[in-house]
Protein backbone atom coordinates (compact mmCIF):
# COMPACT_ATOMS: atom_id res chain seq x y z
CA UNK A 1 0.00 0.00 0.00
CA UNK A 2 1.13 3.79 -1.16
CA UNK A 3 0.37 6.92 0.05
CA UNK A 4 0.96 9.35 -2.59
CA UNK A 5 1.59 13.46 -1.51
CA UNK A 6 -1.18 15.63 -3.37
CA UNK A 7 -0.38 18.56 -1.38
CA UNK A 8 2.16 18.23 1.16
CA UNK A 9 1.16 20.93 3.34
CA UNK A 10 3.40 23.81 4.63
CA UNK A 11 6.40 21.42 6.11
CA UNK A 12 5.79 17.87 6.34
CA UNK A 13 8.36 15.13 7.35
CA UNK A 14 8.28 11.53 9.32
CA UNK A 15 9.12 11.42 12.42
CA UNK A 16 9.62 8.53 15.31
CA UNK A 17 10.16 9.35 18.82
CA UNK A 18 13.64 10.64 17.90
CA UNK A 19 17.27 9.41 17.06
CA UNK A 20 19.15 8.28 20.16
CA UNK A 21 22.97 7.95 20.95
CA UNK A 22 24.57 10.15 18.53
CA UNK A 23 24.96 13.39 20.55
CA UNK A 24 28.92 12.41 20.68
CA UNK A 25 29.12 12.82 16.49
CA UNK A 26 27.06 15.94 16.93
CA UNK A 27 24.15 14.62 15.46
CA UNK A 28 20.46 15.51 17.14
CA UNK A 29 17.72 13.64 18.44
CA UNK A 30 15.06 15.18 16.02
CA UNK A 31 11.65 12.97 16.40
CA UNK A 32 8.42 14.27 16.76
CA UNK A 33 8.02 18.30 18.55
CA UNK A 34 4.93 16.52 20.22
CA UNK A 35 6.09 13.10 21.06
CA UNK A 36 3.17 12.47 23.29
CA UNK A 37 0.70 12.96 20.08
CA UNK A 38 2.41 11.22 17.57
CA UNK A 39 2.72 7.67 20.06
CA UNK A 40 -0.87 8.25 20.57
CA UNK A 41 -1.91 8.31 17.34
CA UNK A 42 0.05 4.94 16.59
CA UNK A 43 -1.51 3.67 19.48
CA UNK A 44 -4.93 4.03 17.83
CA UNK A 45 -4.10 2.61 14.99
CA UNK A 46 -2.58 -0.60 16.86
CA UNK A 47 1.00 0.01 16.17
CA UNK A 48 3.82 0.18 18.46
CA UNK A 49 3.78 3.86 20.05
CA UNK A 50 7.37 4.70 18.53
CA UNK A 51 6.41 3.78 14.92
CA UNK A 52 6.91 6.25 11.91
CA UNK A 53 4.28 8.34 11.21
CA UNK A 54 3.81 11.89 9.59
CA UNK A 55 4.23 15.21 11.49
CA UNK A 56 2.04 18.34 9.60
CA UNK A 57 3.08 21.93 10.86
CA UNK A 58 0.45 24.61 10.15
CA UNK A 59 -0.95 23.60 7.21
CA UNK A 60 -1.98 19.93 6.86
CA UNK A 61 -1.19 17.57 3.43
CA UNK A 62 -3.11 16.34 1.01
CA UNK A 63 -2.83 12.44 0.88
CA UNK A 64 -4.20 9.69 -1.99
CA UNK A 65 -4.41 6.53 -0.43
CA UNK A 66 -4.30 3.30 -3.14
CA UNK A 67 -5.12 0.48 -0.56
CA UNK A 68 -7.64 0.40 2.04
CA UNK A 69 -5.62 1.84 5.55
CA UNK A 70 -6.60 2.77 8.87
CA UNK A 71 -5.50 6.36 10.03
CA UNK A 72 -5.52 8.34 13.15
CA UNK A 73 -4.63 12.13 13.08
CA UNK A 74 -3.90 13.92 16.79
CA UNK A 75 -2.29 16.50 17.78
CA UNK A 76 -3.23 20.31 16.37
CA UNK A 77 -6.97 20.30 15.34
CA UNK A 78 -6.70 20.14 11.50
CA UNK A 79 -10.63 19.94 9.73
CA UNK A 80 -9.53 16.86 7.92
CA UNK A 81 -12.05 15.82 5.03
CA UNK A 82 -12.65 12.71 2.61
CA UNK A 83 -14.34 14.11 -0.10
CA UNK A 84 -17.44 16.20 1.69
CA UNK A 85 -16.92 14.32 4.95
CA UNK A 86 -15.08 15.28 8.12
CA UNK A 87 -12.78 12.70 9.34
CA UNK A 88 -12.54 12.84 13.35
CA UNK A 89 -9.58 13.30 14.88
CA UNK A 90 -8.10 11.27 18.15
CA UNK A 91 -9.94 8.19 16.60
CA UNK A 92 -8.78 5.31 14.52
CA UNK A 93 -10.66 5.90 10.93
CA UNK A 94 -10.80 3.90 7.55
CA UNK A 95 -9.33 5.34 4.64
CA UNK A 96 -10.73 2.99 1.87
CA UNK A 97 -8.36 2.85 -1.42
CA UNK A 98 -8.66 5.41 -4.17
CA UNK A 99 -9.53 8.32 -1.36
CA UNK A 100 -7.95 11.64 -1.05
CA UNK A 101 -7.46 12.50 2.70
CA UNK A 102 -7.15 16.45 2.66
CA UNK A 103 -6.18 17.86 5.89
CA UNK A 104 -6.53 21.75 6.71
CA UNK A 105 -5.78 24.57 8.40
CA UNK A 106 -4.25 23.61 11.85
CA UNK A 107 -6.40 25.91 14.18
CA UNK A 108 -5.12 24.85 17.85
CA UNK A 109 -1.48 24.20 17.39
CA UNK A 110 1.29 24.18 15.53
CA UNK A 111 1.64 20.50 14.46
CA UNK A 112 -0.56 17.87 13.70
CA UNK A 113 0.37 13.63 13.62
CA UNK A 114 -0.85 11.39 10.90
CA UNK A 115 0.01 7.61 12.13
CA UNK A 116 -0.85 4.56 9.63
CA UNK A 117 -1.84 1.30 10.38
CA UNK A 118 1.36 -0.70 9.84
CA UNK A 119 3.39 2.52 9.98
CA UNK A 120 5.46 4.54 7.41
CA UNK A 121 7.82 2.74 5.83
CA UNK A 122 11.81 4.41 5.51
CA UNK A 123 14.53 3.04 6.40
CA UNK A 124 16.12 3.48 9.46
CA UNK A 125 18.70 5.56 10.13
CA UNK A 126 20.96 5.10 13.11
CA UNK A 127 18.14 3.33 14.45
CA UNK A 128 15.21 5.87 13.70
CA UNK A 129 13.00 7.05 11.11
CA UNK A 130 13.31 10.84 11.80
CA UNK A 131 14.13 13.63 9.31
CA UNK A 132 16.95 15.39 10.33
CA UNK A 133 15.96 17.85 7.76
CA UNK A 134 19.18 20.40 8.16
CA UNK A 135 21.90 17.19 8.01
CA UNK A 136 19.55 15.89 5.32
CA UNK A 137 18.94 12.58 6.53
CA UNK A 138 16.47 10.17 7.94
CA UNK A 139 12.57 10.15 7.01
CA UNK A 140 11.56 10.58 3.76
CA UNK A 141 15.02 11.03 1.21
CA UNK A 142 16.12 13.48 4.18
CA UNK A 143 13.98 15.84 3.58
CA UNK A 144 9.73 17.43 3.75
CA UNK A 145 7.72 16.05 1.55
CA UNK A 146 7.08 17.06 -1.71
CA UNK A 147 4.20 17.06 -4.51
CA UNK A 148 4.45 13.34 -6.02
CA UNK A 149 6.22 11.89 -3.25
CA UNK A 150 4.67 8.18 -3.07
CA UNK A 151 5.38 6.27 0.74
CA UNK A 152 4.67 3.45 1.38
CA UNK A 153 3.06 1.97 4.26
CA UNK A 154 4.00 -1.36 6.26
CA UNK A 155 1.99 -4.40 5.98
CA UNK A 156 1.17 -5.31 9.50
CA UNK A 157 -1.36 -8.37 9.76
CA UNK A 158 -2.64 -7.84 13.75
CA UNK A 159 -5.21 -5.16 13.33
CA UNK A 160 -6.10 -3.89 16.97
CA UNK A 161 -7.33 -0.66 16.67
CA UNK A 162 -7.80 1.13 19.83
CA UNK A 163 -10.17 3.95 21.24
CA UNK A 164 -9.99 7.04 23.57
CA UNK A 165 -11.87 7.46 26.46
CA UNK A 166 -14.11 10.90 25.65
CA UNK A 167 -13.18 13.64 26.72
CA UNK A 168 -10.01 12.42 28.09
CA UNK A 169 -7.54 14.45 25.93
CA UNK A 170 -9.16 18.18 26.76
CA UNK A 171 -6.67 19.15 29.03
CA UNK A 172 -3.40 17.44 27.44
CA UNK A 173 -1.65 20.98 26.12
CA UNK A 174 -2.99 23.02 29.09
CA UNK A 175 -3.33 26.81 29.42
CA UNK A 176 -0.91 27.50 32.79
CA UNK A 177 2.69 28.39 32.13
CA UNK A 178 5.25 26.02 30.63
CA UNK A 179 6.85 24.65 33.28
CA UNK A 180 11.09 24.75 34.19
CA UNK A 181 13.79 23.46 36.04
CA UNK A 182 17.24 25.23 36.56
CA UNK A 183 19.46 25.73 33.68
CA UNK A 184 23.15 24.92 33.85
CA UNK A 185 24.45 28.39 34.41
CA UNK A 186 21.36 29.98 36.28
CA UNK A 187 23.55 31.40 38.96
CA UNK A 188 25.48 33.95 36.20
CA UNK A 189 21.75 35.28 36.78
CA UNK A 190 20.94 37.93 38.86
CA UNK A 191 17.35 37.32 40.95
CA UNK A 192 16.31 40.24 38.86
CA UNK A 193 16.57 38.44 35.54
CA UNK A 194 15.16 35.07 37.07
CA UNK A 195 11.93 37.46 38.23
CA UNK A 196 12.18 38.87 34.97
CA UNK A 197 11.78 35.25 32.95
CA UNK A 198 9.02 34.00 35.86
CA UNK A 199 6.78 37.24 36.37
CA UNK A 200 7.48 38.18 32.22
CA UNK A 201 4.90 37.17 29.16
CA UNK A 202 7.25 36.02 26.17
CA UNK A 203 5.66 35.97 22.77
CA UNK A 204 6.88 33.37 20.19
CA UNK A 205 8.52 35.08 16.79
CA UNK A 206 8.42 34.19 13.51
CA UNK A 207 11.70 32.90 13.36
CA UNK A 208 10.99 29.94 15.36
CA UNK A 209 11.33 25.71 13.89
CA UNK A 210 12.40 22.36 15.18
CA UNK A 211 15.88 23.78 15.68
CA UNK A 212 14.66 26.04 18.40
CA UNK A 213 11.90 28.15 19.52
CA UNK A 214 13.01 32.57 19.61
CA UNK A 215 10.99 34.19 22.28
CA UNK A 216 10.56 38.08 22.23
CA UNK A 217 9.73 39.79 25.65
CA UNK A 218 11.80 41.49 28.08
CA UNK A 219 15.43 40.95 27.79
CA UNK A 220 17.97 39.43 30.63
CA UNK A 221 21.54 39.88 30.71
CA UNK A 222 23.73 37.61 32.84
CA UNK A 223 25.32 39.20 35.88
CA UNK A 224 28.49 40.07 34.19
CA UNK A 225 29.61 39.70 30.26
CA UNK A 226 31.69 36.24 31.17
CA UNK A 227 32.00 33.71 27.84
CA UNK A 228 30.67 30.46 28.64
CA UNK A 229 33.32 27.86 27.23
CA UNK A 230 30.73 25.63 24.84
CA UNK A 231 28.97 22.61 26.49
CA UNK A 232 26.28 20.19 25.68
CA UNK A 233 22.67 21.66 25.64
CA UNK A 234 19.71 19.30 27.27
CA UNK A 235 16.73 19.05 25.34
CA UNK A 236 14.35 22.13 26.07
CA UNK A 237 16.99 24.29 27.46
CA UNK A 238 16.44 27.85 27.90
CA UNK A 239 19.26 29.79 26.31
CA UNK A 240 20.37 33.35 26.75
CA UNK A 241 22.07 35.03 23.83
CA UNK A 242 23.71 38.17 23.66
CA UNK A 243 20.55 40.65 23.16
CA UNK A 244 18.83 38.57 25.94
CA UNK A 245 15.97 37.38 24.25
CA UNK A 246 15.82 33.58 25.09
CA UNK A 247 15.86 30.87 22.90
CA UNK A 248 14.18 27.32 23.67
CA UNK A 249 16.57 25.13 21.94
CA UNK A 250 14.18 21.98 20.56
CA UNK A 251 13.99 18.57 19.00
CA UNK A 252 16.85 19.80 16.13
CA UNK A 253 18.98 21.74 18.11
CA UNK A 254 22.72 21.95 18.24
CA UNK A 255 24.62 19.35 20.60
CA UNK A 256 26.82 22.19 21.98
CA UNK A 257 26.87 25.60 22.12
CA UNK A 258 28.00 28.69 23.90
CA UNK A 259 25.34 30.51 25.59
CA UNK A 260 23.79 30.48 28.99
CA UNK A 261 21.04 28.70 29.81
CA UNK A 262 19.04 29.92 32.36
CA UNK A 263 16.41 27.29 32.59
CA UNK A 264 15.44 24.32 30.71
CA UNK A 265 11.64 23.14 30.17
CA UNK A 266 10.41 19.97 31.83
CA UNK A 267 10.16 16.64 30.17
CA UNK A 268 6.28 16.68 30.76
CA UNK A 269 5.91 19.63 28.79
CA UNK A 270 7.76 19.58 25.86
CA UNK A 271 4.90 18.26 23.73
CA UNK A 272 3.32 21.44 24.44
CA UNK A 273 6.62 23.36 23.09
CA UNK A 274 5.82 21.26 20.24
CA UNK A 275 2.58 22.66 19.67
CA UNK A 276 3.50 26.82 20.26
CA UNK A 277 2.55 28.77 16.96
CA UNK A 278 4.32 32.35 16.05
CA UNK A 279 2.84 34.85 18.11
CA UNK A 280 1.66 32.94 20.85
CA UNK A 281 2.22 33.82 24.27
CA UNK A 282 4.31 31.70 27.14
CA UNK A 283 5.24 31.97 30.54
CA UNK A 284 7.44 29.91 32.99
CA UNK A 285 7.15 28.79 36.19
CA UNK A 286 9.89 26.82 38.24
CA UNK A 287 9.30 23.73 39.80
CA UNK A 288 11.87 21.81 41.56
CA UNK A 289 13.53 18.36 39.59
CA UNK A 290 11.72 15.74 41.80
CA UNK A 291 8.77 17.52 40.70
CA UNK A 292 9.33 17.29 36.96
CA UNK A 293 10.11 13.34 37.53
CA UNK A 294 6.83 13.06 38.99
CA UNK A 295 4.89 14.84 36.45
CA UNK A 296 6.75 12.59 33.81
CA UNK A 297 5.70 9.23 35.64
CA UNK A 298 2.14 10.69 36.04
CA UNK A 299 2.16 11.48 32.25
CA UNK A 300 3.01 7.88 31.83
CA UNK A 301 0.54 6.53 33.92
CA UNK A 302 -2.20 8.98 31.98
CA UNK A 303 -1.51 7.59 28.67
CA UNK A 304 -1.69 3.50 29.83
CA UNK A 305 -4.95 4.94 31.20
CA UNK A 306 -6.82 7.17 28.36
CA UNK A 307 -7.57 4.38 26.23
CA UNK A 308 -10.76 2.41 26.59
CA UNK B 1 34.66 18.16 39.21
CA UNK B 2 31.37 19.70 39.91
CA UNK B 3 27.92 17.72 39.14
CA UNK B 4 25.18 20.19 38.32
CA UNK B 5 21.30 19.05 37.64
CA UNK B 6 21.25 20.36 33.91
CA UNK B 7 17.48 19.58 32.89
CA UNK B 8 15.09 17.10 34.59
CA UNK B 9 17.24 14.35 31.98
CA UNK B 10 20.23 15.45 32.23
CA UNK B 11 23.34 16.29 34.46
CA UNK B 12 25.87 18.32 33.45
CA UNK B 13 30.19 17.54 34.57
CA UNK B 14 32.06 20.32 34.70
CA UNK B 15 35.77 19.79 34.83
CA UNK B 16 36.92 23.13 34.46
CA UNK B 17 36.41 26.22 32.15
CA UNK B 18 39.13 26.26 30.03
CA UNK B 19 40.27 25.03 26.56
CA UNK B 20 43.09 22.39 27.54
CA UNK B 21 44.28 19.09 26.43
CA UNK B 22 44.29 18.03 30.11
CA UNK B 23 41.00 18.73 31.56
CA UNK B 24 39.53 17.09 28.03
CA UNK B 25 41.41 14.36 28.56
CA UNK B 26 39.08 13.78 31.83
CA UNK B 27 36.16 14.41 29.96
CA UNK B 28 37.10 11.98 27.05
CA UNK B 29 38.06 9.67 30.27
CA UNK B 30 34.96 9.91 31.22
CA UNK B 31 32.76 10.17 28.19
CA UNK B 32 34.52 6.69 26.97
CA UNK B 33 33.95 4.65 30.18
CA UNK B 34 29.99 5.68 30.61
CA UNK B 35 29.82 4.49 26.75
CA UNK B 36 31.34 1.49 27.41
CA UNK B 37 28.49 0.46 30.22
CA UNK B 38 25.49 0.42 27.27
CA UNK B 39 23.64 1.26 30.15
CA UNK B 40 20.35 2.09 28.35
CA UNK B 41 19.21 3.92 30.71
CA UNK B 42 21.55 6.80 29.37
CA UNK B 43 20.20 8.11 25.70
CA UNK B 44 22.92 10.60 24.80
CA UNK B 45 26.00 12.21 25.92
CA UNK B 46 27.26 15.69 24.76
CA UNK B 47 31.36 16.19 25.55
CA UNK B 48 32.23 19.17 25.31
CA UNK B 49 35.91 20.97 25.76
CA UNK B 50 36.01 20.72 29.77
CA UNK B 51 32.17 19.14 30.32
CA UNK B 52 30.31 16.48 29.82
CA UNK B 53 26.59 16.42 29.74
CA UNK B 54 24.34 13.05 29.90
CA UNK B 55 21.02 12.90 28.94
CA UNK B 56 19.33 10.16 30.85
CA UNK B 57 15.54 8.17 31.55
CA UNK B 58 14.98 10.13 34.63
CA UNK B 59 11.84 7.48 34.83
CA UNK B 60 14.49 4.47 35.20
CA UNK B 61 17.65 6.06 37.02
CA UNK B 62 17.57 8.99 39.29
CA UNK B 63 20.01 12.07 39.20
CA UNK B 64 21.44 10.84 42.44
CA UNK B 65 22.49 7.43 41.01
CA UNK B 66 23.60 8.96 37.99
CA UNK B 67 26.24 11.21 39.95
CA UNK B 68 26.94 8.03 41.85
CA UNK B 69 27.92 6.28 38.94
CA UNK B 70 29.98 9.25 37.82
CA UNK B 71 32.18 9.70 40.83
CA UNK B 72 32.70 5.85 40.96
CA UNK B 73 33.96 5.95 37.35
CA UNK B 74 36.05 9.21 37.62
CA UNK B 75 37.87 7.48 40.37
CA UNK B 76 38.86 4.54 38.61
CA UNK B 77 39.83 5.46 35.57
CA UNK B 78 41.43 8.82 36.40
CA UNK B 79 45.07 7.56 36.24
CA UNK B 80 44.22 5.64 32.80
CA UNK B 81 45.82 7.96 30.56
CA UNK B 82 45.40 7.12 26.85
CA UNK B 83 48.27 8.20 24.99
CA UNK B 84 47.79 5.17 22.88
CA UNK B 85 44.96 6.55 20.05
CA UNK B 86 45.83 6.27 16.37
CA UNK B 87 46.44 9.00 14.64
CA UNK B 88 43.74 9.41 12.03
CA UNK B 89 44.62 11.04 9.16
CA UNK B 90 42.60 13.91 6.81
CA UNK B 91 44.35 14.11 3.25
CA UNK B 92 43.69 17.78 2.65
CA UNK B 93 44.31 19.97 -1.05
CA UNK B 94 45.51 23.74 -0.04
CA UNK B 95 45.02 24.36 -3.73
CA UNK B 96 43.65 27.81 -4.55
CA UNK B 97 39.93 26.89 -5.56
CA UNK B 98 39.30 25.13 -2.38
CA UNK B 99 41.28 27.60 -0.03
CA UNK B 100 40.44 31.00 -1.61
CA UNK B 101 41.60 32.36 2.45
CA UNK B 102 44.75 30.98 2.01
CA UNK B 103 46.58 34.29 0.90
CA UNK B 104 45.04 36.50 3.27
CA UNK B 105 45.95 34.03 6.31
CA UNK B 106 49.40 33.75 4.69
CA UNK B 107 49.69 38.27 4.83
CA UNK B 108 47.84 37.91 8.81
CA UNK B 109 50.56 35.53 9.67
CA UNK B 110 53.39 37.37 7.02
CA UNK B 111 54.29 34.19 5.93
CA UNK B 112 54.00 32.88 2.92
CA UNK B 113 51.32 30.44 1.61
CA UNK B 114 53.65 27.78 1.56
CA UNK B 115 54.99 27.70 4.87
CA UNK B 116 50.95 28.50 5.91
CA UNK B 117 50.53 24.75 4.60
CA UNK B 118 53.58 23.06 6.22
CA UNK B 119 52.36 24.55 9.48
CA UNK B 120 49.22 24.07 9.35
CA UNK B 121 49.56 19.81 8.35
CA UNK B 122 52.58 19.31 10.77
CA UNK B 123 50.73 19.34 14.48
CA UNK B 124 48.86 16.23 15.75
CA UNK B 125 45.12 17.98 16.75
CA UNK B 126 43.25 16.81 19.21
CA UNK B 127 39.54 16.27 18.29
CA UNK B 128 37.99 17.92 21.79
CA UNK B 129 34.76 17.16 20.82
CA UNK B 130 32.13 16.92 18.00
CA UNK B 131 29.16 19.69 17.66
CA UNK B 132 27.37 22.56 15.97
CA UNK B 133 26.15 19.92 13.02
CA UNK B 134 26.92 15.68 12.63
CA UNK B 135 30.45 15.33 12.36
CA UNK B 136 31.63 18.77 12.47
CA UNK B 137 34.56 18.65 15.10
CA UNK B 138 36.75 21.28 17.82
CA UNK B 139 40.23 20.91 17.17
CA UNK B 140 43.17 21.51 19.56
CA UNK B 141 46.71 22.26 18.65
CA UNK B 142 46.69 24.59 15.96
CA UNK B 143 50.30 27.05 15.88
CA UNK B 144 49.68 30.55 17.21
CA UNK B 145 50.83 32.11 14.09
CA UNK B 146 48.11 31.11 12.24
CA UNK B 147 45.46 32.30 14.75
CA UNK B 148 43.22 34.67 12.30
CA UNK B 149 40.32 36.44 12.95
CA UNK B 150 36.58 35.15 11.40
CA UNK B 151 35.81 36.89 8.23
CA UNK B 152 33.38 39.75 8.82
CA UNK B 153 30.45 38.76 6.60
CA UNK B 154 30.07 34.96 6.31
CA UNK B 155 29.79 33.02 3.03
CA UNK B 156 26.20 31.84 2.23
CA UNK B 157 27.50 28.60 1.30
CA UNK B 158 30.32 26.58 1.58
CA UNK B 159 31.36 23.00 0.31
CA UNK B 160 31.19 20.41 2.21
CA UNK B 161 34.81 18.76 3.04
CA UNK B 162 36.05 22.48 3.15
CA UNK B 163 38.86 22.85 5.48
CA UNK B 164 39.25 26.54 7.46
CA UNK B 165 40.39 28.85 10.22
CA UNK B 166 38.66 31.05 12.95
CA UNK B 167 41.11 32.70 15.88
CA UNK B 168 42.35 29.85 17.45
CA UNK B 169 40.28 27.52 16.23
CA UNK B 170 40.91 24.82 13.25
CA UNK B 171 37.90 22.01 11.45
CA UNK B 172 36.38 20.87 8.71
CA UNK B 173 32.82 21.84 7.43
CA UNK B 174 31.56 18.12 7.40
CA UNK B 175 28.44 19.15 4.87
CA UNK B 176 27.23 22.26 2.73
CA UNK B 177 26.61 25.45 5.12
CA UNK B 178 26.79 28.84 5.62
CA UNK B 179 29.91 29.86 7.78
CA UNK B 180 33.11 32.55 8.87
CA UNK B 181 35.76 30.74 8.95
CA UNK B 182 38.57 31.76 6.19
CA UNK B 183 39.05 28.37 3.78
CA UNK B 184 42.14 27.08 3.37
CA UNK B 185 42.02 23.83 1.84
CA UNK B 186 39.67 21.11 1.09
CA UNK B 187 39.49 17.06 2.14
CA UNK B 188 37.73 14.85 -0.58
CA UNK B 189 36.48 12.57 2.35
CA UNK B 190 33.18 12.69 3.60
CA UNK B 191 33.55 13.39 7.23
CA UNK B 192 29.87 12.65 7.96
CA UNK B 193 27.71 9.41 6.33
CA UNK B 194 24.98 8.91 7.76
CA UNK B 195 24.64 5.21 6.17
CA UNK B 196 28.62 4.42 7.68
CA UNK B 197 29.30 3.07 10.92
CA UNK B 198 30.35 4.78 12.42
CA UNK B 199 28.91 7.88 10.80
CA UNK B 200 31.62 10.11 11.25
CA UNK B 201 35.55 9.92 9.84
CA UNK B 202 36.48 11.29 13.80
CA UNK B 203 35.35 10.58 17.16
CA UNK B 204 35.45 12.66 20.36
CA UNK B 205 39.41 12.09 21.58
CA UNK B 206 40.76 10.99 18.03
CA UNK B 207 44.07 12.71 17.40
CA UNK B 208 44.41 13.73 13.62
CA UNK B 209 46.75 15.32 11.02
CA UNK B 210 46.14 16.86 7.60
CA UNK B 211 48.07 15.53 5.24
CA UNK B 212 49.30 17.66 2.05
CA UNK B 213 47.66 15.85 -1.08
CA UNK B 214 47.76 17.73 -4.77
CA UNK B 215 44.94 17.98 -6.69
CA UNK B 216 44.85 15.17 -8.98
CA UNK B 217 44.67 12.76 -5.80
CA UNK B 218 42.04 15.29 -4.68
CA UNK B 219 40.22 14.42 -7.95
CA UNK B 220 41.21 10.54 -7.44
CA UNK B 221 40.07 10.23 -4.08
CA UNK B 222 36.92 11.93 -4.42
CA UNK B 223 35.65 10.03 -7.27
CA UNK B 224 36.50 6.62 -5.08
CA UNK B 225 34.29 8.83 -2.10
CA UNK B 226 31.62 9.19 -4.71
CA UNK B 227 31.40 5.50 -5.81
CA UNK B 228 31.57 4.41 -2.39
CA UNK B 229 28.31 6.42 -1.73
Amino acid sequence: MTIRVVRPGFFTTVQDVGRYGYAHLGISPAGAADALSLRIANLLVGNEEHTPALEMTLLGATLEFDGDAIVAITGADCDCKIGQDRVLANAAVEVLAGTVLQCGSLTTGARAYLAVHGGVDVPLVMGSASTSVAAHFGGFQGRRLQKGDVLRVRKHNELSVRALHRGTLDRLYGSGALRVTKGAQQDWFAPEALAKLYSGTYIVSEQSDRTGLRLKGEAMHPRERAELLTDGIPLGAIQVPQDGQPIILFVDQQTTGGYPKIANLVAADMHRVGQLRPRDEVRFAEVTIAEAVQALREQEQWLQEIFV
Amino acid sequence: MRIIPASDSSLLIVFGNTISPELNQRVITLFRAIQARCDPRIRNLHPAYASLLIDFDPLRMTHDELTAVVRQLDNAVSVAVDEGTEVVTIPVCYDVEFGPDLAEVARHAGLSAEEVIRLHSSPTYLVYFLGFSPGFVYLGGLPDILHTPRLATPRPSIAGGSVGLAGSQTGIYPLDSPGGWRLIGRTPLRMFDPEATPPTRLQPGDRMKFAVIDRATFEKMRSAEDRLA
